[in-house]
Order: structure tokens, then sequence, then C-alpha cells
């Protein structure tokens, strides 16, 4: 392997755990940052030179390390805080030259991305950038959030966790599932933004939708017990296993009712199931968890050729009891509609309070669905041409156009 | 705040306006587009620009003034109409560049009116 594109692998790899474990022992996020950033410059110029290291991570930790000290002293940190940064790097120095690996501190800065003061839309693009190392560019894009602007956010966060000194102690246990829950929402929100991301461009970057799944899988090993973190990663898991099947050879959109069973992926649907089992076993209902269970019913078809709208309903049901979104409202009204008519479907669909679905489009798709269903042109053609309007996706607003298409060769 | 969405045409977008197998689809775009922002009660105007070779330029050059047929700059894109909304912020006029029916949408932040005007009304 060339040695730039070990450097390219250790620093995904590494560079979570490297600013997590630094971060913890010296707040200033921004200087370590900086310091990762310098260790790496080095690393690029120097082991081309004379090869790569035994140890590459211990090798980073030290250069940033160092870099630290020398912007502490530059900055005249006082005395009690060197301190800290000097048993800290006695500890570095130990790590490094031991074959142990140093402390994973992943989940504790996970804990802090999502802590409440900071705030809930930017705990993802903020978890994205220190655990994983993706530039404020790229988060941008991901979230069209113009660049500067989600520069400065982080930025300012940045500045939040070091002068309101922002905790990074475990949280106590009977606080975990509280927590735990706003870094599964974080998660959730990488993943789906990485969702919209894999349908927009085809890139050769790894997809923001897989960065999720591996953010949901380091807490694994955390929370062996906790069956929200299992429902979550099932249900990241089954809606990959679709990727594919979403489009067809063109590139046309295929809703999920139509997709062929046989492009999903097998492996990552038994996987999903695993996972789901495992959450099961807690006994213990969960809103990832019930996801999942849906994702898991649709996985079914596969198998028995036939989707159990039923089971759906009712876990959309479920669903709806424990964390009513406007997704899981929706969900339930498409469900319901297949199982108990169409016109049961709209009433769910007419009770949702209009000011809330404004910009929503997948309350317009289905609603110009089900309407085109009943035969109620009119009202099909203004709620379809609502959703084509709210839609983002290129392929889906083609999709949703051929709907329109039809309705109106009827008219004919 | 307001923000004006500039919308980014290229020649065979500004063809498709009047090309009988393509016009439908593309004024359909711009139909549903526009249905999904008047639904949302934030636009404060709205305007599609005729084709860029029916735009005429005035420029001066050092004290002359100088008429040209077409746009200025020539470039692949032309603008090819806007949009004013009223929106929160940065973040919701983006979202909304982000659901139109072309590939180039530019964002920018409108100024307030000035004050005062010459005659202090």
């Amino acid at each position: 392997m060339e040695t730039n594109q070990v450097i390219e692998e250790t620093a995904r790899q590494a560079y979570g755990r490297l600013l997590s474990y630094l971060v913890v022992n010296w707040r200033d996020l921004q200087a370590v940052e900086d310091a990762i950033g310098d260790a790496f410059l080095a690393a690029l110029e120097i082991w081309p030179k004379v090869g790569v290291p035994d140890m590459p991570e211990a090798w980073l930790l030290t250069v940033a390390r160092r870099r630290l000290i020398d912007r502490a002293r530059r900055d005249r940190i006082s005395e009690s805080a060197l301190l800290t940064l000097f048993a800290m790097s006695e500890n570095t120095q130990r790590l490094a030259s031991s074959s142990v690996a140093f402390p994973d501190e992943r989940l504790r800065m996970m804990f802090l991305c999502t802590d409440q003061a900071i705030d809930p839309v930017m705990r993802t693009p903020l978890m994205l950038q220190t655990v994983l190392g993706i530039d404020a560019a790229r988060i941008a894009s991901a979230f069209i959030i113009k660049p500067s602007t989600m520069s400065q956010r982080l930025t300012r966060i940045k500045a939040k966790i070091r002068t309101e000194r922002l905790v990074f102690e475990m949280p106590d246990k009977e606080e975990i599932p509280d927590r735990l829950d706003s870094v599964l929402e974080a998660i959730y929100a990488a993943y789906g933004r990485g969702w919209d991301e894999a349908a927009i461009v085809d890139s050769p970057r790894r997809r923001l939708a897989e960065e999720a799944i591996y953010l949901g899988k380091l807490l694994l090993p955390f929370a062996p017990r906790e069956s929200e973190v299992y429902g979550l990663l099932a249900f990241m898991l089954f809606c990959e296993a679709r990727r594919e099947a979403r489009r067809d050879e063109e590139g046309n959109y295929i809703p999920l009712s139509e997709q062929e069973c046989t492009r999903w992926d097998l492996s990552l649907i038994m996987e999903a199931e695993r996972y789901l089992h495992t959450a099961s076993q807690a006994g213990r209902m969960g809103r990832f968890q019930l996801m999942a269970a849906i994702q898991s019913v649709h996985a079914q078809r596969l198998r028995t050729g036939r989707i159990e709208w039923m089971a759906i309903a009712q876990l959309y049901e479920g669903l709806v009891r424990l964390h009513p979104t406007l997704g899981a409202l929706v969900g339930q009204a498409a469900a319901v509609a297949e199982v108990y008519g169409t016109e049961r479907g709209i009433t769910l669909l007419e009770a949702i309070p209009s000011a809330e679905v404004v910009n929503y489009q997948s309350y317009w798709a289905l609603a110009g669905h089900l309407y085109k269903r009943m035969n109620r042109k009119e009202e099909a053609l203004s709620a379809y041409s609502r959703a084509i309007g709210l839609s983002i996706d290129t392929s889906v607003r083609q999709f949703l156009s051929r709907q329109v298409n039809e309705i109106e060769m009827q008219h004919l | 705040m307001s923000y004006t969405l500039m919308f980014y045409e290229s020649q065979e977008d500004f063809e498709a306006r009047t090309d009988p197998s393509r016009q439908q689809e593309y004024l359909a775009g711009w139909t549903h587009y526009v249905h999904a922002l008047r639904q949302a009660g934030i636009v404060v105007f709205g305007s599609g620009l005729y084709a860029p070779e029916t735009a005429a330029t005035m420029k001066r050059r050092g004290g002359e003034m100088a008429v040209q047929d077409g746009p200025f700059p020539e470039t692949k894109e032309q603008l090819g109409g806007i949009f004013v909304i009223d929106v929160p912020d940065i973040d919701t006029a983006l979202e909304w560049a982000a659901r139109g029916p072309v590939d180039t949408v530019e964002v920018r932040q409108n100024m307030p009116a000035l004050k005062q005007s010459i005659d202090g009304n």
C-alpha cells in the first residue's frame, strides 16, 4: 500500500479515537483539532521518507500532544492546566511505548456532542466532524447549509464547549437511556441525510449513510443492554439493504412496495434481523425498534411474496402512540389505507393539522396517491403537484410526474 | 428576511421552453414548484425571464456608452428567472433552492430598503 493510502486509512480509523482521547483530557476542541491536523501533516511529510511507524496511532498521538503543549506554552496557559497536559503526555508516552491501544473515548465524545447545551440541529454535524473527521464543507452539502455558515456554527460550538466547560463525564447510570436517546437521534439524523444524499449523488467517497451505521456500531460495546441501539442499527441496515433496489437501471425511482426483492442485499437483511432479535429480547418497546420491525415486515416479502399490511398498520399504531412524528403519522395512514381501505387512510391523513404539513413532501405524495386511487382527480393533481414542488430528488420528481400524467391521460 | 433565488438555466433548458416535445415537461416542473412555493405563503415576487439572446446590455466604457445584443457576461448558464421569498434564514432559503427544477440556483439575501429617499418622504 502506498504511504499516502496508509495515512488516509489510519486517518479514517484513528481520527475520532485520537481526537476524543485528547479532548477528554484537554478540553479545547479547536486546539486538539488543529494539533491532530498538524500531526497528520507531519505524517504526510515524514512517513514517505522513513516508512510508516509500527504504531501509527501512537506516533500521531505523540506528535499531536507535543503540538498541544507548544500551543499551551505560547498561549501562556496557567500552570495547573499545563500540569494536566503533562500528566496526559506521560500517559500517552506510556501508551505509545506499549502495545495496548489507548482508551476509546469516542462514546464520551458522542455524549458531549449531544449535550443539552448544544443546539439539537448542530449535534449531528458536530458528531460527524469530531468522531469521524468529516470536513465542514462536506457536512454542509449533505445538510444543504451554506458552508461558511456551517463552519461558523461548528466553531461557535467548540468555543462554547471550552468557555462553558461542558463536561466530558460519562452520564450516570440512570441518565444513560435519556442521554443515549439524543445520541441515537443524532445518528438517525445523519442516516436520514445520507439517505437523501445517496439518492442525489453517486459519489466515490464513503457515503454518509455508511458513516451513520459505523457510528451506531461504535455504540454496541458500550451499551450492550440498550435495545434502542440495536433497534436503530437494525432499521438502518434494513434500509441499506434496499439501496440498490430504489432505482432501476435507468435511474428511475421505484417505491418500496414495487421494488424487486431479488435486488435487496440479503446479508444486510440478515444482519438487521439479528440486531432486531437482540433488541426484542430486552422486552421493552422503543421507537427505533418499532421502525425496524416495520422494515422487517417489508423484508419478509422476500420469502412470502406479499406485504403484511395488517402487521405494518399495527406497528405504526404503536409508533404513533410512542413517538408521533409526521413521518409516523403519514406511514400509518398509508398502511391503514392498504388494510382498511383508501377512505380510512385519507381520514387519517386529513386529521393531521394542515399547518404542519405545508412543506412535508411525503404527506403530499401519499395524498396524491390515495386521491388518485379514489378517482378524486382534482385533489390528486393538486396534491401531486405540491409533492413534486417539494421534492429535492430528481428521480422522485419524475416518478411523481408520471403519476400526474396517468391522471391527465384518464381525463382525455 | 427576504432572499432572492436566482435560477440559472442551460441553453438546453431555454430551448425546452419552446421545443414542442419538451415544453410540457419543462413548464410542468415550474408549475409544481411555484405551486409549492405559493402554498407555503413565502413568495414576495417571482418571474421567469425571456431567453438571454433577447437581452440588451448597456455598458459604459471609459465614459463612452455601448449597447450590445445579448447577456452579460456570456456563460454556459444564464439567469432564467428569479424568486424573492420571505423566510426566516438562509438555511430555509437554500432548502427551497434545492427544490427548484433547475441544476444551479444562487441564493442571496436582499438588502433592506434604504430608509430615506432624497425628497424626504
